[in-house]
């Protein structure tokens, strides 16, 4: 007999949605995410393109539709080490590492207050500090805390332990292993940030004042290490000037070859996010094209009107730093111009592409990828399906339809596992 | 089945020390609970266990449980599909925004407690909905023949359900199947592929779960969901079929090239369309061409045309461009663009067209495309040359000329315009416009297809949520629903199919489908009462509530979204849920204790937005900011449900004031329900007659759009409102209290 059950690696919006689509399909799923918490990297952004609205809306609803449907089982903390068997049968096991914080938590924050120990906020890319114990964002879900066992100074101080009315604190929790029998797998694990760092001429990881475009999403939340406050890392003072550098590792052979989809958008949209704060700040853009496809060409105009943009047609060659001001110079062609520019700003984003998940960590079975590491559309492993960003760059809505999809594909498995089975 | 509540209070996570638990207990046993428990871990496995015996025992079978948020613990305090909950939020609304321990802070925990308990009163389970003498069905209707409806047949029809292709040309394969070669939509995204429609083709007609009607239009689409009764005109003959769901894949149609004349088309015949490319490509026609040049965005990205960007022609004229240059390896091939717009894997299929040698040329403007002694000269900016070029000697121009969507096609539907009683100036909501594209024909008080929005997409406008049309049951696919390329095609059609499968599933349970997934409350009409004033037809966002002559209300609760607009538009409250009601809203308000005018504590009363006003509110507490002790807040399924009787009565009862908490609205709305927040606004500008008429200054009723992320901004509003309520003195009402 087939398993009619669905397994969906990733809790991000491509995970969230293809689990609760099937589940209120009627099927069982198991969600299982690597982080403390669902919602994976839209639960980091500040605003969405177009409508400017924020990620936490979307999610809500539909953390509201896990928590209204008991066919979805999540678990957090959690990595899928391997798969074996065939479409309608597979076996899965599951890593699940210790949080060290158990169902007891009631998220009242009494650990945190007596906890010696602190950490660089991963939530916030290492911007802000949390304590050792800490809820990993305010929107967490599960609302509850999870204990940072690198920071943790462990069972010889205790004191969030004691302090726990609940008993829910276990410091000498281990990692454990489970098993399960599944009928198709649905493959969300989402992108990462290419590493800046790589591409070493933009200076990042040396100036201070160089920040990735994810980072910039933080310090634009009212949620994030400022507030909101958009200001130079170096020095915390408000900024005059500021450049986006488009394409900072996409549509580059010796990075990511393909485009990362989103990055031109998000950049328009993080414009708007700096014009909010500085009615008379410089923003450059430094772009090859600018891909505002479909109907959001209409953001583009907007933006443009709205917002004042510099745009430099010309791929950036390099970035300096003053070491006296912290300014950065840009130094790039101008297409348009036909010159060389050096450009000082106070502040610069590298609008880093994606990266896919499985670029690193590879799905315990025989999926092949491409040149860049996304799942290649073919040939597939029948039963497992690639959804969202592990296949293609693509925004928030394309990721929604394209979870939408797999998950109708991972139905079918199921469905033809029984009539063979 | 009587009713018999459990009130338990939880006194962990400082609730025991911020209150008083035996005054608030005292409270809660007002209204005569079955029993009524304290437990200092409601939550952990005792806790638990202490309501599931009573439970059990027969004791409860509904249960008020003070203590958390119900953001938090719903797994942990459901008790099954037979024990009504109500969830009071002493935790992230009192304690955790209140300083422990003082008078006010008390008052608000006991109004909360009374308020659960008079809510629960008048909530009952809700039954599923099943239409009477009706069959439910989980066929599924595909509108549209091409790449985009085919994929959708097949992939539904694949799962396991019956479905009906529905295509007006004689043959299936839609637009796709004229394609000479297709761009990559598999494998490396570098080569032309072959055309994948006639092995689609092939598919859907060997498929046993799918019906094909060619030559056939819809006529006529009457019900609803589970329940649509389907009129297909095949060539003369009209046959009917009961489908559930509908997935609308009529496409796009190349944007019309005789307005292209600016681009030479019309004036010279070398100058052709992206069709006319393809019907060249497949008849041979090419051959020999020496010189060829594309221009982008011919139509698209232009006010005077087409205001967006097609999305597909970029990688078209990639795939045309390298097309030509496989017919004549030695011919010359020019893309004139504004930006390439070959995102993701695409990008491959750009590189691929620049090593086959095609030239890319940027331009900001085409001032002329001109014939001269049988070759083509095209004279533009070109924005790299920084000076105007003439590029001449082509023997064709290809105009890459942009997609419209079918929806756009037709004329506008026109409300009647009725002669309004006093509002002239007033600016009421109005409902999405709908064209006559005559693709669906749908028998809605609405009109008769898919609302569209902005250029003519029947489009969501959710970024989270791309499949929800306004029309429950009716999921748009492919370009008809926004411009897209292939790849994106293929899986918008797959979605869609799914989308399709689980509004019959959920539709045959009695259950609504998104957002409000599940829930399986309707809303039921008392239709003696009804005074036939159309509010309720109008004001659905989803069209559900059809009219008959003498405009009384036809609900077909099968469309509905239970977002309860209805029942907020409706001045004799005819319409109430199981599980959600005029009256129920009613008695919460009348379970707060407003205070004697020389007590000198005001009330202020909040209706707010469960969807994202209320989780802002919790991160409030989760944030331990602080806000006026005087609110006290009711949440609500949406605004828009929200009736302006609860408004009258607040204000008659003694509140000082009113504010409402909802979503955006405006173009870039962010209302689950579309029109919710927008609708209560209007409302509300109604009220300041009632106002005047007890002589209170309308400046006491109010409301904010606020987002789930103003949590910190909603403690300053809240606060101003106090003060500026202050400043009005107390409402004269409380003195006939």
């Amino acid at each position: 007999m087939a398993n009619k059950s669905i397994l969906v690696v990733g809790g991000g919006i491509s995970g969230l949605t293809a689990a609760v689509e099937a589940a209120e399909v009627g099927y069982e799923v198991f969600l299982v995410e690597k982080n403390p918490y669902l919602g994976g990297r839209v639960a980091q952004l500040n605003q969405y393109f177009p409508k400017l609205c924020p990620p936490n809306c979307g999610l809500e609803i539909n953390f509201q539709r896990i928590k209204n449907n008991p066919k979805v089982r999540f678990i957090t903390d959690s990595v899928v080490e391997n798969i074996s068997g065939e479409a309608g049968n597979f076996d899965v096991t599951v890593k699940t590492n210790p949080r060290y914080v158990n169902e007891n938590c009631t998220g009242c924050n009494k650990c945190a207050e007596v906890c010696p120990a602190e950490r660089d906020c991963a939530f916030d890319y290492g911007m802000s500090k949390t304590k050792a114990i800490y809820l990993p964002h305010q929107f967490a879900f599960p609302m509850r805390f999870a204990i940072d066992s690198e920071a943790c100074q462990g069972s010889e101080c205790g004191k969030c332990a004691e302090a726990c009315p609940y008993g829910a604190i276990d410091l000498k929790m281990e990692a454990k292993t489970t098993t399960f029998n599944v009928g198709a797998v649905v493959w969300a694990a989402g992108w990462d940030p290419y590493d800046a760092k790589k591409i070493s001429y933009y200076g990042f990881g040396q100036s201070e004042n160089v920040i990735t475009n994810v980072m910039l999403e933080r310090l634009a939340a009212p949620s994030g290490p400022t507030k909101g406050k958009i200001v130079r890392p170096s020095d915390g003072k408000e900024i005059n000037s500021i450049a986006f550098i488009q394409c900072a590792g996409s549509r580059d052979e010796n990075h990511l070859n393909c485009c990362s989809s989103v990055c031109c958008l998000a950049s328009l949209k993080q414009a708007t996010y700096v014009r909010e704060q500085y009615p008379d700040a410089k923003i450059s853009v430094y772009f090859i094209d600018i891909r505002a496809r479909g109907k959001f060409e209409d953001f583009y105009t907007r933006v443009q009107g709205e917002v004042g943009l510099n745009l430099i047609k010309g791929k950036a060659g390099d970035i300096k730093e003053d070491p006296q001001t912290k300014q950065l110079i840009v130094h790039a062609e101008d297409q348009v111009a036909g010159k060389i520019t050096d450009e000082k700003y106070d502040l610069v984003v590298l609008a880093t592409g994606m990266a896919p998940a499985t670029r690193e960590f590879k799905v315990p079975a025989g999926v092949s990828y491409d040149e860049d590491g996304f799942i290649a559309s073919d040939p597939q492993v029948p039963g497992i399906y690639a959804a969202g960003c592990v296949k293609r760059p693509m925004d928030v809505a394309a990721c929604v339809q394209d979870a939408t999809a797999a998950t109708l594909k991972a139905i079918q498995s199921t469905v033809r596992g029984q009539n063979n089975g | 089945m009587d009713k018999k509540i459990g009130l338990y209070i939880c006194t962990g996570c400082g609730i025991g020390e911020a209150l008083d638990i035996d005054a608030l207990t005292k409270a809660g046993q007002e209204d005569s609970p079955a029993c009524c428990k304290n437990h200092e871990f409601l939550c952990g496995e005792e806790g638990v266990q202490l309501i599931k015996q009573d439970i059990e025992s027969g004791e409860v079978n509904a249960v008020v449980i003070a203590g958390c948020s119900s953001r938090v613990n719903y797994d942990v305090f459901n008790f099954g599909p037979e024990v009504l909950v109500d969830r009071v939020s002493l935790r992230e609304q009192v304690v955790w925004t209140q300083p422990a321990g003082e008078e006010d802070t008390q008052m608000m925990a006991e109004d909360y407690v009374r308020m659960g308990m008079a809510k629960l009163g008048r909530m009952d389970l809700p039954e599923p909905y099943s239409p009477e003498g009706e069959e439910l069905v989980k066929t599924i209707m595909v509108v549209g023949g091409g790449l985009t409806g085919m994929t959708a047949a097949l992939e539904a029809a694949n799962a396991g359900y019956k479905t009906l292709l529905v295509e007006k040309e004689a043959a299936l394969g839609g637009w796709a199947a004229k394609l000479y070669k297709m761009a990559p939509i598999k494998g490396s995204f570098k080569e032309l592929q072959d055309n994948c429609i006639p092995e689609l083709i092939k598919q859907v007609e060997e498929n046993q779960n799918i019906t094909v009607y060619t030559g056939s239009k819809v006529e006529k689409t009457a019900n609803g969901p589970g329940m649509f009764d389907v009129t297909i005109n095949q060539g003369g003959k009209e046959v009917t079929e009961r489908v559930g769901s509908i997935v609308l894949a009529t496409g796009a149609k190349p944007y019309e090239a005789d307005k292209l004349g600016h681009l030479g088309y019309g004036k010279s015949d070398k100058v052709i369309t992206q069709a006319m490319f393809e019907e060249m490509a497949a008849n041979g026609q090419l051959k020999g061409v020496e010189k060829i040049g594309f221009i982008q965005c011919a139509g698209s990205r232009d006010e005077e045309h087409l205001p967006y960007c097609s999305a597909a022609c970029c990688v078209e004229s990639m795939k045309q461009s390298i097309t030509f240059k496989e017919i004549n390896p030695e011919g010359i091939a020019y893309v004139f663009y504004r930006d390439i717009r070959s995102t993701g894997q695409y990008e491959h299929f750009y590189k691929s067209a620049q090593e086959n040698g095609v030239i890319f040329v940027k331009y900001d403007q085409i001032d002329e495309v001109a014939e001269n002694e049988g070759k083509l000269t095209v004279t533009l900016d070109d924005v790299l040359m920084g000076e105007k070029t003439e590029a001449d000697e082509f023997d064709l121009i290809v105009l890459a000329n942009g997609m419209v969507p079918t929806t756009a096609l037709g004329e506008l539907v026109q409300e009647p315009v009725e002669e309004e009683e006093d509002n002239g100036d007033e600016e009421q909501p109005t409902q999405p416009p709908v064209i006559k594209a005559d693709l669906l024909n749908l028998e809605y008080r609405q009109g008769p297809e898919l609302p569209i929005l902005k250029y003519g997409f029947p489009d969501s406008h959710y970024i989270c949520f791309p499949y929800e049309t306004r029309r429950t049951g009716i999921y748009a696919a492919g370009a008809v629903r926004a411009p897209m390329d292939l790849v994106t095609t293929v899986e918008d059609a797959t979605g869609a199919a799914l989308k399709a499968i689980q509004c019959v599933e959920a539709t045959y349970e009695g259950k609504a489908v998104h957002p409000r997934s599940g829930d399986m409350s309707y809303p039921e009409f008392y239709m003696n009462r009804c005074t036939q004033c159309k509010r309720c037809t109008e004001e659905c966002p989803f069209g559900a509530i059809n009219e008959d002559e003498k405009a009384n209300p036809l609900p077909n609760p099968t469309r509905c979204r239970r977002c309860g607009t209805c029942m907020g538009a409706c001045p004799e409250r005819i319409i109430s849920f199981k599980n959600y009601s005029v009256p129920m809203v009613g008695n919460m308000i009348k379970a707060i204790e407003v205070p004697e005018e020389d007590e000198e504590k005001p009330r202020i009363l909040i209706f707010a937005c469960e969807n994202d006003a209320i989780p802002a509110l919790d991160m409030a507490g989760i944030n331990r900011l602080n806000y006026n002790a005087w609110v006290r807040i009711i949440p609500l399924r949406c605004l828009g449900s929200l009736n302006l009787i609860w408004v009258n009565d607040a204000m008659s009862s003694g509140f000082d004031g009113v504010f409402l908490l909802g979503c955006k609205h405006g173009d870039d709305y962010q209302c689950h329900f579309m029109k919710g927040s927008e609708l209560a606004e209007y409302r509300l500008g109604k009220v300041s007659e009632t106002l005047d008429r007890l002589g209170l200054e309308s400046e006491r009723v109010r409301m904010a759009q606020v987002t789930i992320m103003d949590y910190d901004k909603i403690p300053q509003m809240l606060d101003d409102f106090a003060e500026e309520l202050d400043e009005l003195g107390p409402n004269p009402m409380k003195d006939f209290q």
